[in-house]
């Protein structure tokens, strides 16, 4: 890209390393099922398609495996987040990507979130919303004790300015 | 674990429960003046109005015409009993309807309206009286006959469903004019010259019977002083409501100073030349089929019987195909035309847009079914000057309101945020302009706090054109290049995939040579979007312009702007270009600025909120403002 021309630069923090394998295990419970129905229509069907149904199983595998192996590093190295005294800022997305920010005194809530995988790796997410429905930022894969911090941070200085961030 | 923090104050959760309903509750007394001496009848649980319990078994029937005419069917080819299963379900519907009478109640105490309804799933829905920013008054016809008027209080809740809107249906007319004068206007009132008379402003004042508070308070609000503050009579209020003594409105609607409202735009009847180019009588020709299939699937009714019909039909089979087809066209066409004519007259008739110096916009309009919104002045965040393809080849154009409150084309709150029904687009811009342009700074400072910016007296650019018609900048020919690709890639697509179906799965041949002869008008269609497409940044207004089968052109006032999303998919990146959206809580919730250079994205971001950007800027450009207040 042109140098003269201004350009955002990428959020300054990434995620929990921790997140890599979160995303993997929940990428691959979900292809696990895939897989799943696949084998059990193959058992349970009467095999008189077989010549397709193992390549397509065949197929489906190294999708899977492509996508297990490929995502979570460049999901890792994509999201990014950043928050300042004056607005949030996040990255996300590799082929469709997407920066967005908000000031921190247009900050309606701050939610934090732990589903139970989640909470096993000992990750949360935080989403912060503003008054538009086009806008909320998430932040997904961070440690706990950043997510608390991010958390506790943005809603100390969201309820320091006036009005009602509309 | 969920860790919502509400933050700004005030702001009340939806499910709160309720104080203690008792009038000595703990909400009385806090605001001053706000009661006018006594225990504060504002803060009783009020019942929405007894005629209701007419309408509501009306209203259920009508809606289940469909669902029991199917049960009908159903039934009776079960054989035996299905006009029983019928009558059953329908008192069942009725039953139920009329209970939401019973169930529902309301109150406005002097920080929050309160409404709890539900059965078997009680719900209290609270909304902070500062977070009203729009009411919203209609009356179908049924309501219009009985004097009544359904409410729908407007709040800036967009997270939830529904924009977070509290409907009241229904009360009466007047009460219902007099809640919405309340809740907009009251709590600017102490200051106004007719201020004094405010308190006395307690709906339901008289009379303890709050079934029939209607009329009741009506009453009551001419006793305790003759300037209240109710301006607009209700359209509600017309001769069709001759059923109800209209004695009982007049002291509000004398009581009406005619000062306090300007008029901003009125129905002229040669707009209704433009009605047949805005093709809503299209959906009169769906409703038609509809009925007609129905009629015939489930009524058993057959339409060869009927004598025109089937003379129409023999005529049509008898002349040659090209007379067929023309004779149907030019009679849909027709059709269309006529029965978008009569929906401009039945929605728009009588239409009106005043400002009220209490700081609020106020439409009325309708036919019929009459509806009138109010906006909150501050609310609102800037106007859409919007342009269907056929409106804007006859110069028309429609204008709408960007605020917050009323989201556009969602359910009931459709239509609700029309500034000027379709109308030459000289005058759309004129009004956009008068719209934008703050009224006369007679009463108090309305602004918020935060609002430090108020010292403008029009919505000018310093070049002294004002954003409504400011000229836009071009996106450029990469852009063009993009709307050039997706329109003939799209069709060349579609072509594609109908010559193989045609090869292998024996489709017409017809079909692929007519997507072939749609791709001039592909062209056509990216040109006209690249054409329009364009943005301007004007000290006060971000303005972007897209489209081309609806061209929409948006003033955004910068100051409603709550943040910035930049997307840049894989293609965009490769052109250097960005799609900028600037979120609001207003109107459509984000707007976008599609397809503009990467630089100019960042620029109109920085001019629009100054020094957000500046932090997260590799290159501070010169488009960029100093970078003051960032590290």
């Amino acid at each position: 890209m042109d140098v003269q021309t201004p350009s955002l630069r990428p959020p300054l923090h990434r995620v929990s390393r921790t997140a890599i394998r979160y995303w993997t295990v929940r990428a691959s419970l979900g292809w696990l099922i895939v897989i799943g129905a696949q084998i059990a229509w193959m058992v349970l069907a009467d095999g008189d398609h077989r010549a397709v149904r193992i390549p397509a199983l065949a197929v489906t595998a190294v999708f899977a495996a492509a996508h297990l192996i490929v995502m979570p590093q460049w999901r890792y190295r994509v999201h990014r987040w950043e928050t300042t005294p004056e607005a949030v800022y996040t990255l996300s997305g590799w082929f469709k990507q997407e920066w967005r920010i908000a000031p921190v005194s247009r900050i309606q809530t701050v939610d934090s979130e732990r589903g139970p995988l989640e909470q096993l790796f000992g990750l949360a997410n935080v989403t912060v919303t503003t008054a538009s429905a086009a806008g909320p930022l998430k932040i997904s894969g961070l440690d706990r004790g950043t997510a608390d911090r991010i958390v506790h941070e943005l809603t100390a200085s969201a309820q320091a300015t006036a009005g009602d961030a509309t | 674990m969920n860790g919502p923090a509400d933050l700004p104050p005030g702001d009340v959760p939806a499910d709160v429960p309720p104080a203690d309903a008792s009038p000595t509750g703990t909400s009385g007394g806090t605001s001053p003046g706000a009661t006018s001496g006594g225990a504060s009848p504002a803060d009783e649980w009020r019942r929405l109005n007894s005629r209701m319990l007419f309408v509501h078994p009306f209203q259920v029937a009508v809606r289940a015409v469909p669902a029991l005419l199917g049960l009908l069917v159903a039934g009776s080819s079960r054989g035996g009993s299905g006009h029983l299963w019928s009558l059953g379900g329908l008192v069942v519907m009725i039953v139920l309807g009329t209970l939401q009478w019973f169930t529902t109640t309301f109150r406005i105490t002097d920080e929050h309206v309160q409404v709890r309804k539900g059965l078997f799933r009680r719900q209290v829905m609270t909304v902070p009286r500062d977070r009203v920013r729009t009411v919203d008054v209609t009356s179908h016809i049924l309501h219009r006959v009985l004097g009544l008027a359904r409410v729908e209080i407007g709040t800036g809740r967009s997270d939830q469903k529904g924009g977070g809107a509290l409907k009241l249906d229904a009360l009466g007319t007047a009460e219902a004019a007099h809640l919405r004068e309340e809740l907009l206007h009251r709590q600017l009132a102490p200051n106004s010259p007719t201020g004094a008379a405010a308190p006395g402003a307690d709906p339901s004042g008289a009379g303890g019977d709050a079934a029939g508070a209607g009329d009741g308070w009506v009453g009551a609000g001419g006793g305790a002083g003759g300037t209240l503050p109710v301006p607009v009579p209700l359209p509600g209020s017309g001769p069709i409501t001759g059923v109800r003594p209209v004695a009982a409105v007049r002291p509000v609607t004398a009581a009406f100073a005619p000062e306090q409202e300007t008029e901003l735009a009125r129905l002229q009847p040669r707009w209704i030349r433009y009605a047949p180019f805005t093709l809503s009588g299209i959906v009169a020709v769906g409703v038609i089929a509809g009925f007609l299939s129905r009629l015939t699937n489930e009524g058993g009714v057959d339409l060869r019987k009927i004598a025109a019909l089937r003379e129409g039909w023999e005529w049509f089979t008898r002349v040659p195909v090209w007379t067929g087809v023309a004779a149907a066209v030019l009679a849909l066409v027709v059709f269309v035309a006529v029965a978008s004519t009569f929906g401009y007259i039945l929605s728009f008739w009588g239409f009106r847009l005043t400002r009220h110096t209490g700081g609020t916009l106020h439409v009325t309009r309708g036919l019929i079914t009459t509806r009138a919104t109010t906006i909150e002045e501050r609310r609102l965040r800037g106007v859409e000057v919007s342009e269907p393809l056929l409106l804007r080849a006859v110069r028309g154009a429609r204008l709408i309101a960007v605020t917050t409150g009323l989201r556009v084309g969602r359910g009931a709150q459709r239509g609700g945020s029309m500034l000027l029904p379709p109308a030459p687009v000289a005058e759309v811009e004129a009004l956009a302009e008068r719209v934008l342009t703050p009224g006369t700074p007679d009463g108090p400072d309305t602004r918020d706090t935060r609002d430090t910016r108020d010292t403008r007296d029009r919505p000018d650019t310093p070049d002294g054109t004002s954003p409504v018609v400011a000229p836009l900048v071009a996106h450029g020919a990469t852009a063009m290049r993009r709307r050039f690709t997706r329109a003939l890639g799209a069709n060349a697509l579609a072509v594609v995939a109908l010559l193989a179906l045609w090869e292998w799965a024996g489709l017409p041949e017809w079909t692929w040579i007519t997507a072939l002869g749609f791709i001039p008008f592909a062209a056509l269609l990216a040109a006209d979007r690249y054409r329009n497409l364009g943005h301007a940044m004007t000290t006060e207004y971000l303005v972007t312009r897209w489209g081309s089968l609806v061209r929409r052109r948006v003033v955004l006032e910068c100051d409603g702007i709550i943040g910035w999303n930049v997307t840049r998919s894989f293609f965009q990146r490769r052109a250097g270009l960005a799609t900028l959206t600037a979120t609001t809580a207003a109107g459509r919730q984000g707007y976008r600025v599609s397809d503009v250079a990467m630089g100019e994205a960042l620029g109109i971001a920085a001019a629009g909120i100054p020094g957000l950007l500046d932090p997260f800027l590799t290159v501070p450009g010169q488009h960029a403002s100093e970078p003051e207040g960032s590290q």
